[in-house]
């Protein structure tokens, strides 16, 4: 049997944001670019199809205030001159993208705090996906959908070719340069397992299932010089009963802050109001994680009902505490002890959970900072919560051409890299909503450019 | 009906769709969903799709997420249940109709030649029949109407601001506009050929409406019989909307059949099919008869298109023509909800 052999100049590995970006870009360059895209057609996109707004530098949004954003919430595990070649470059973006495609619409229902920082997507970022898609047609760029790269010709930083299972049949792919924008392991439990033991048995993967982190392995057993954390993620608390796998957003619950929250044990472990909530959320995903048996559950009452957006998941009701507890599996004795703390340490104060309000607790560990009201209200209500793991940081490093670099120090002659696989440059441990996508679409066209250059 | 509160509980926790048209704002303001609530919802929706090429959770992802599909489903069965006394008719009753009308007026209808329309068929049965017809519609229409309205709750109160607002969108089909780049119909690629031909059918339908009234009132209070001179006002409103009637049907037919076939209702296919066919029918059937009135095809050309015409005003309460008049009233109630939400909005700030 003859394997089929592809040849082109740039080979684009992945198919979401970042390489879309990169092929586009390389495509423009004169480049002629083949895209190898994991996902069936039907799930194209990566964990971009789940994303709906990208973080962007704007007159009323400068750098300076940016910078100062992701400089919090890395504390400092960042490199800034990267960083800040993806904040300037961001406001100039999305000129690029409207002009392939993409469409902005004012900030979504309760989600008006983000209106400022971040450019949404008319109907979110499969409808990108999609626009960029349709680009890439027209501009006869060429994409296999249920291609996963499984081997690689790269030596010493000279990248030759690779070996993709299209449909299941190997395919030879020739290129004279390759964008490697395939996103990170998120999606492999074993390798999740290797970083946080058997805890991830319990994580939900918000995300795409084919993020398997095989490119990524492939790239770092080559020689590519490794940088972030392997146990450092995007992760956020997600309803328990979500599906493993693809959940997205519907699965998220923004009513933490609003009531409590308790572990197996029936215990609080942290202060729910520490900060507002765009700011915390990306913290608790890891503190359930960091809970026995991962699990944790949210407990409010039917005060604030109405003050956040609803989850797809019905809430557990019942009209005392002691119900709640046993309907949630959880000591009645030990609920109602918490609640009853918790009452008697709130301060009176004028609730408002919009700002940092004055309603906090006194003598309680741990307090409650901000929005801490009695919780007396029946019907009470409570919420499941697991880790959901959005994207993982570890990554390939990259210099300022999205140049992937090798161990002994030096940029491999015609690798780059895009998206995911190169985020942990940036982002060595915290979150900013939507800065994801910013990285992906200002590291995805400089890939492709400098790919494109390669290849000549 | 299941199915629709499901749905629109993932949209309603979701809401990437909400600059897309008027139903995302709408389930927005509700936390649960009523009968009432998705047969308004079903009808505001103008089924562009859009949502659903968007949408992270389309099938095959295990929420199948398929809004367009699902909307349309119950919005059929929102027209059984408002329509009085109940009946949608399919293709098979239309043809049924227009067969028979055709026959009975082919039979019925002497052989003439020459322009007069009259001498073939008598003033007093056309006026009669297509009258009595007429009133019949208009009755049926507003029981339907009522229905519809009775649901809502709330009832705020109509203003002319909010009539115009709402009969904007009617008149443009601003939904299908999609902030400009038309609507996914029938691929996912945004294109403004949907609207544009249903333009063509709605005015085209109005000029012919125009053209009829236009000659009533001629008749009735200036004494000028038919029929009229090509360049009288009649007969060109009744020519250009001819064309219309000719151009939209087949446009919308054609990008019918290319449909996305995930997202269709096969179930409404001929209800679909028979207000194209009568439309398209009406539409050349009256221009073959202005073209060829002077010569000895007009009496049998008339009674077919008279034939046409009473086929398609008997189904114009039992068929697809009612998502005319339920879509109409759910645009009118969306701009009430909106405006009375803004002025809570505006209240509450102060």
């Amino acid at each position: 049997m003859t394997e089929k052999t592809l040849s082109c100049d740039v080979l684009v590995i992945g198919g979401g944001n970042a390489a879309l970006c990169a092929a586009l870009s390389a495509n423009e360059c004169g480049a002629r670019v083949l895209v190898v895209e994991a996902a069936p057609v039907d799930f194209r996109g990566g964990n971009s199809r789940h994303t709906r707004n990208m973080r962007c530098m704007t007159d009323s949004y400068g750098e300076e205030e940016y910078w100062t954003d992701l400089l919090r919430v890395t504390g400092g595990h960042t490199d800034e001159h990267l960083a800040r070649m993806a904040i300037r470059s961001s406001s100039e973006s999305t000129v690029w993208m409207k002009g392939h495609g993409a469409r902005f619409q004012p900030a979504l229902g309760g989600t008006l705090h983000l209106g400022r920082t971040n450019a949404f997507f008319l109907g979110g970022g499969k409808a990108l996906m999609n626009a960029y898609y349709q680009a890439a047609c027209k501009q006869g760029i060429r994409i296999l959908y249920n291609a996963e790269v499984v081997a690689m010709k790269l030596e010493g930083g000279a990248f030759e070719g690779a070996t993709a299972l299209v449909d299941g049949d190997p395919v030879q792919l020739r290129a004279k340069a390759a964008v490697f924008a395939a996103g990170g392991f998120e999606a492999n439990l074993q390798w999740l397992k290797e970083a946080w033991g058997e805890a991830a048995e319990n994580f939900l993967i918000r995300g795409t299932p084919f993020n398997k982190g095989r490119v990524l392995k492939l790239l770092l057993d080559a020689g590519a010089e490794p940088v972030g954390d392997p146990k450092q993620c995007h992760a956020v608390a997600i309803d328990a009963r979500a599906p493993k796998f693809d959940g997205g957003i519907v699965t998220r619950l923004d009513c933490l802050p609003l009531g409590i929250v308790v572990n197996r044990e029936g215990v609080r472990f942290y202060d729910e109001g520490e900060d507002l909530w765009p700011k915390r959320y990306a913290i608790w995903g890891r503190l359930v994680a960091e809970q026995p048996g991962q699990i944790a559950w949210s407990i409010i009452d039917s005060k604030v009902v109405g003050r956040f957006i609803p989850s797809v998941f019905p809430a557990v009701r019942a009209d005392s505490i002691r119900e709640l507890a046993i309907a949630l599996g959880l000591s009645g004795d030990a609920v109602e002890a918490t609640i009853r703390r918790f009452n008697e340490s709130v301060r009176p104060g004028r609730f408002d959970h919009n700002v940092l309000d004055d309603c906090r607790t006194e003598g309680l560990t741990p307090p409650k900072s901000h929005w801490a009201q009695a919780i007396d209200t029946p019907p009470f209500l409570a919420y499941p919560l697991r880790p959901g793991i959005t994207f993982t940081y570890l990554s390939v490093k990259v210099n300022e051409s999205a140049n992937i670099v090798m161990r002994n120090g030096t940029p491999g002659r015609n690798i780059f890299a895009a998206g995911e696989l190169m985020a942990g440059n940036i982002l060595g441990q915290g979150y900013l909503a939507g800065f994801g996508m910013t990285i992906g679409t200002v590291f995805g066209r400089i890939a492709g450019r400098q790919a494109a250059l390669a290849a000549k | 009906m299941r199915e629709g509160e499901r749905l629109m509980t993932i949209c309603n926790s979701c809401r990437y769709c909400e600059g897309f048209c008027a139903v995302f704002p709408a389930m927005e303001r509700r936390l649960r969903f009523s009968e009432s609530d998705l047969n308004y919802l079903a009808n505001l929706c103008h089924n562009c799709s859009e949502c659903f090429y968007a949408c992270q959770y389309a099938p095959p992802h295990e929420f199948a997420v398929n809004v367009p599909k699902v909307l349309a489903e119950i919005r059929v069965q929102s027209y059984r249940k408002y329509s009085w006394p109940g009946i949608i008719c399919s293709a098979w009753l239309v043809t049924a109709l227009g067969i028979v009308f055709t026959a009975l007026a082919l039979a019925f209808t002497p052989r003439t030649s020459g322009g007069d329309f009259y001498a073939a068929i008598s003033h007093g049965a056309m006026v009669g029949f297509f009258g009595a017809l007429g009133v019949l519609v208009l009755a049926f229409w507003c029981i339907a109407l009522v229905r519809f309205w009775k649901e809502d709750q709330s009832r705020p109160a109509l203003t002319v601001h909010a009539f115009l607002d709402a009969l904007k969108a009617i008149l443009t089909l601003s939904n299908l506009s999609s902030h400009g780049a038309g609507c996914t119909y029938p691929d996912e690629r945004h294109s403004q050929a949907r609207r544009v031909f249903h333009h063509f059918t709605f005015y085209g339908f109005l000029l012919c409406f125009a053209s009829t009234s236009v000659a009533a009132i001629y008749d009735n209070f200036f004494g000028w019989r038919a029929p009229y001179a090509y360049l009288s006002v009649p007969v060109l409103l009744g020519a250009l909307g001819g064309i219309g009637l000719i151009i939209g049907p087949l446009g919308l037919l054609a990008l019918k059949m290319r449909r996305d076939p995930r997202i269709v209702d096969a179930r409404q296919d001929g209800m679909d099919l028979s207000l194209i066919g009568l439309l398209l029918a009406s539409g050349v059937t009256g221009l073959a008869l202005m073209l060829l009135r002077g010569t000895a095809a007009m009496s049998p050309l008339l009674a077919i298109h008279l034939a046409v015409v009473a086929a398609l005003f008997v189904t114009l309460p039992f068929g697809k023509f009612v998502h005319g008049i339920y879509r109409s009233a759910a645009l009118l109630r969306n701009v009430l909800e909106q405006r009375h939400r803004d002025q809570g909005q505006h209240r509450g700030e102060r």
